[in-house]
């Protein structure tokens, strides 16, 4: 990543502009509303953060445009409402204890399973279209259409309702600010999982050789890698990450319905093309900056929430046609 | 005579629809330096780089150590002992010369570690750059990085595509040197379009031009020869 002083400088200068940015709300939102909405906009970013990681690390590394990450994330978002369904007596106790247990173990579920289809996916089909994206596009939408319709197939083609554990729906009231406590544990979750992508790319040999691999795929060949496996455990991490974030939104927006992953989808892409493809951190501030866009314009000025967002992405792109965090080729 | 580690048997290749390799044959013979020499456009990388199987052959064989590989995948071409330093360096900008080393290093046992001292011996400046991000590395360095990584390994050959190229004269003769130091403990084979470095660390050559061997030889042979040079590498006088 060879960057020179300006790049750097615009850079420092795109965050500073975008903290004032997000002040700026300040003056036509009354203060309480405001942290209310802060929160509720990091939540969404963190879920978003959740979706997009995966798209960007897969471009990054693999050169592929996953399109059937959307149904992936759907998909998580079922297998998470199956074992609410069945652990509903805890989901619905006023436990905490209770509560986290059907929380963490929908979340094992949704992300194995989604693995599991991820890793199928990858070797049937993604495998057999490297290097072109146009029949990537295609293809994984093909695939998009198949898994949407495989939902429809196990668990019917209506929405359903998505219970939140009981204790994660009340709110903390702290000096008449209303915070919910789901939004919180959505951006401790979303925390944790770019601390550990964090570890594992920076402290493990794993992660060194995926991060070799974003920048040169054919030299890390010919260095003895096997550049498959380590394209199918990506892929299977991403899906993975992906089903985490379909069922935390679920939770979040209290229904499951077969498409529900392809307006995500959209929202993630602009988040990747803001962050720079391939790069984590670009992914999380590319998310926040798109959750704490939405919330704020949806409270300001309801009808253009998601037309500012990609107003945003526009503005970036021309200050850098990269993304904010680009990762060199 | 010893049977040859690397044996390349007309061997064509495409990239898109352009028949770059025309039926390259030639061989590495163990204990020597192999040069590759020709103008631009010859197809000297392109060799290599099918020999490492990063470009598909669509006829001929590939022979490393009496079993063909011109059907395998890279990684495994590379597990079976061959180094390859690309004509781009293929540094990892946003790596340190650490990570850089540590990706290379296929086991970290006691054996490679210490190939890694012998390298980091030969190159000191990767040792003073060592947690330093390897894209902020000069040219010279990236090249000496590119070398280090290549001999970490238990490498029985190793394919080096121009590390001269864009380096100043003084950094050249440490390559050579360095070069001179590795042949001790490796099949070298070498493309290099400076004559000065072919001739100071070549045994045999062979002159390629577009997509075939022209001429072949031992190396002495065209040193001495100025009618060959000038013919072929538009060289007029000898080069040193
Ligand atoms: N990616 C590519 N696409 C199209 N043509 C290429 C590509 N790479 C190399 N070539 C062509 O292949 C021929 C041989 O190239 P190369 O092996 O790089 O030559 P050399 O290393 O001897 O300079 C050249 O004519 C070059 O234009
Ligand atoms: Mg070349």
């Amino acid at each position: 990543m060879e960057e020179t002083i300006f790049k750097r400088w615009s850079r420092e200068l795109t965050i500073a502009g975008a903290i004032v940015l997000f002040l700026l709300p300040l003056i036509g939102i009354p203060g309480k509303t405001y942290i209310t909405l802060t929160i509720a906009g990091l939540a969404m970013g963190m879920l978003l953060f959740l979706v997009a990681s995966g798209v960007s690390i897969i471009f990054g590394l693999m050169d592929v445009l996953n399109f059937a990450h959307g149904a992936l994330f759907a998909w998580g978002a079922y297998v998470g409402f199956t074992v609410f369904g069945y652990l509903m007596k805890w989901v619905e106790a006023d436990s905490v204890l209770q509560n986290f247990a059907a929380f963490s173990l929908a979340i094992v579920a949704a992300m194995v399973v989604v693995a599991l289809v991820g890793i199928v996916l990858e070797r049937v089909i993604v495998r057999r279209v490297y290097g072109s994206h146009l029949f990537q596009i295609l293809i994984t939408f093909g695939a998009t259409i198949v898994l949407v319709e495989l939902i429809r197939v196990f668990w019917g083609p209506n929405d359903e309702v998505m219970t939140v554990p009981l204790t994660f729906s009340r709110n903390w009231d702290i000096m008449d600010v209303i915070i919910n406590r789901y939004r919180v544990i959505c951006i401790v979750v979303g925390l944790v999982v770019y601390g550990v992508i964090q570890l594992i790319l920076k402290k493990t040999k794993l992660g060194m050789i995926v991060r070799a691999g974003v920048e040169d795929r054919d030299m890390v060949q010919a260095m003895g890698h096997n550049i498959f496996l380590l394209f199918t455990g990506v892929f299977a991490a991403g899906a993975a990450l992906a089903a985490l974030g379909g069922l935390a939104m679920s939770i979040f927006s209290l229904q499951v319905y077969p498409d529900m992953g392809g307006s995500f989808l959209l929202f993630a892409f602009i988040v990747v093309i803001i962050g720079g493809l391939g790069s984590i951190t670009g992914s999380l501030v590319g998310a926040l900056i798109v959750g704490l866009t939405y919330n704020y314009v949806a409270y300001l000025v309801p009808w253009a929430a998601a037309g500012a967002n990609i107003m945003i992405m526009i503005i970036i792109l021309l200050i850098r046609p990269t993304g904010l965090f680009s990762v060199g080729k | 005579m010893s049977e040859p580690i690397l044996k390349v048997e007309d061997v064509h290749a495409f990239i898109g629809k352009h028949h770059i390799l025309q039926g390259v044959t030639f061989d590495a013979k163990a204990d020597a330096v192999t040069v590759l020499i020709g103008r631009n456009g010859a197809g000297k990388s392109t060799v290599i780089r099918t020999v490492m199987g990063l470009i598909p052959s669509s006829k001929g064989k590939i022979v490393y150590k009496g079993s063909e590989i011109h059907k395998k995948k890279p990684y495994e071409i590379a597990r079976m002992g061959i180094g390859f330093v690309p004509e781009n360096m293929g540094i990892f900008a946003g790596l340190t010369v650490e990570e850089n080393m540590r990706v290379a290093m296929l086991v970290e046992d006691e054996a490679t570690t210490q190939r890694l001292e012998r390298a980091l011996d030969m190159f000191a400046d990767l040792r003073k750059f060592w947690k330093g991000k390897a894209g902020n590395l000069s040219g010279g360095q990236k090249q000496m990085l590119a070398i280090a990584r290549a001999i970490v390994n238990d490498t029985a050959l190793l394919l080096i595509d121009e590390p001269s190229k864009g380096l100043a004269p003084i950094i050249v003769d440490a390559v050579i040197e360095a070069i001179n130091q590795i042949k001790d403990h490796s099949v070298v084979v070498l493309v290099e379009q400076n004559f000065y470095m072919a001739s100071s660390v070549g045994d045999y050559f062979y002159i390629m031009d577009d997509g075939m061997v022209v001429l072949s030889g031992v190396m002495e042979a065209l040193v001495r020869d100025e009618e060959l040079k000038s013919k072929y590498l538009g060289i007029s006088k000898s080069g040193d």
